[in-house]
């Protein structure tokens, strides 16, 4: 059996879109959990720390939904 | 300072209590024509989910208004086309309603062409080379709606700017300045440097200013806004483009000098250009991800929006009208909740989009050698 033929299923993309939500999940509440213990203890940081969390969760967002997108084009295929 | 009445705290909440609940009533009303629309046309065909939303939320030739009593409300919008046979060719996408074709061209219904314009023989069997492309579809329609708004906004924003030195401002640029400053302040100025950050403000303004205006404007779905603009990815390719040209027209010699001779190893950059390379690959890797960023996640939100909608019309061909009647209602309720997510998530991509383009020619700029 060709394997591509299995990987090219709808379903195993549904699959590897939940695994890649999973990771990004992870990713993006590390970084929320340390900005939020960040601006507790110094609270006259906040702006800073939340535009930079904004910033490093876009770049993990990038990755993440370039997969989606992938997963997107394999299941409409 | 300001000549207000006497308000407590209290009444306040109650006002903005107010504010918000009758927002939610006013977009729940937007919301349910949508819906009431479609189940009066899917009685008892077979009902196609994925055909159905991407037909609402991807471009297409028609600017489909309404279905109402098994008829089909559209504008037609203008095709031109050029075909290596007949040469140019410019009429509205009506005379292809109903499968039509006309003067040998047709929109494919079925291969790998589907949906996209092709030319036919005689025959009608399709030929091998395809007219080349340049119709005006619904979010092009869509972009010359939304920079009309925004030039005529903005110009009248121009001639306001000097008048409030002294007093607050008012009307509808007492929204929008405080918008403008935070580009200037929290975006332009800490990425790019306090001497250069004149030269790119105008930019990065009008990035974040089309792209905000725009996915708001996405989020509205009555007739003359609710082009999925932003949520079209030829359209987030070109704002990439811009991004990167101005990125490396405007990069000083360290740039440069960084990406066709690092400061690494003679071995890594000699006989086989390894840093060159990875170099030369972040460059185009940096513009293509904010394309597919903003694309992706305005797309997300419209197709996520369609579906609570769609599970009306699932659960009406699986029970029956009385169960979908009772699931219209919170799928509207979902479907409410989830524009208000995606005006949120309208604003961040905006930010996202415009600050990452400013720490880009922040960099490219630098010169620190």
């Amino acid at each position: 059996m060709n394997p591509f033929l299995v990987i090219n299923d709808p379903s195993v993309a549904a699959l590897a879109a939940a695994v890649i939500v999973i990771g990004a999940a992870i990713g993006i509440g590390q970084i929320g959990s340390k900005a939020m213990e960040g601006i507790a203890r110094q609270p006259e940081a906040g702006n800073d720390i939340r535009s930079s969390m904004l910033i490093i969760a876009a770049f993990i967002e990038g990755v993440s939904v370039i997969a989606l997108v992938i997963c997107l084009l394999v299941s409409l295929k | 300072m300001l000549n207000r009445h006497d308000i407590s705290s209290k009444d306040i909440t109650m006002i903005q209590i107010k504010i918000i609940f009758c927002y939610i009533l006013f977009i729940a009303t937007l919301l349910l024509p949508t819906g009431k629309a479609f189940a009066s046309s899917g009685d008892t065909e077979e009902l196609d989910v994925s055909e159905f939303i991407m037909s609402h939320t991807s471009d297409s030739y028609n600017w489909h208004i309404a279905d109402y009593k098994d008829k089909h409300y559209s504008i037609p919008l203008p095709i031109i086309l050029y075909s290596t046979k007949s040469g140019f060719h410019c009429f509205l996408s009506s005379k292809f309603w109903h499968g039509h074709s006309y003067k040998g061209f047709k929109i494919a219904e079925e291969g790998a062409y589907k949906g996209k314009i092709v030319e036919i023989d005689e025959s009608g069997t399709h030929l091998e080379e395809h007219p080349i492309d340049f119709s005006m579809k619904r979010s092009i329609i869509g972009m010359i709606f939304s920079c009309i708004l925004i030039i005529w906004l903005f110009v009248y924003f121009g001639k306001q700017a000097g008048k409030f030195i002294d007093t607050a401002p008012k009307g509808i640029y007492a929204f929008f300045e405080p918008m403008i400053l935070f580009v200037r302040d929290q975006i332009a100025k800490p990425s790019i440097g306090e001497q250069k950050y004149q030269k790119f403000l105008p930019l990065l303004l009008t990035l974040f200013m089309f792209i905000i205006i725009n996915n708001i404007l996405g989020l509205i779905p009555i007739f003359p806004f609710g082009a999925n603009v932003t949520g079209t990815i030829s359209i987030t390719m070109a704002l990439a483009l811009i991004a990167m040209f101005t990125i490396n027209f405007y990069a000083s010699k360290d740039y440069w000098k960084h990406v066709f001779n690092p400061e690494v190893p003679m071995f890594m950059k000699f006989p086989i250009p390894i840093m060159q390379s990875i170099e030369i690959i972040g460059l185009i890797l940096k513009p293509a991800v904010l394309m597919i960023r903003l694309f992706a996640n305005i797309m997300a939100g419209h197709l996520v929006i369609s579906a609570f909608i769609v599970l009306i019309f699932i659960f009406t061909n699986m029970f029956g009208p009385s169960v979908g009647a009772g699931v219209s209602v919170f799928s509207v309720i979902f479907g409410t909740v989830m524009t208000f997510l995606e005006i949120l998530v309208a604003a961040i991509q905006a930010y996202i989009f415009t600050i990452l383009t400013a720490i880009f020619i922040g960099l490219a700029i630098e010169e620190n050698h």
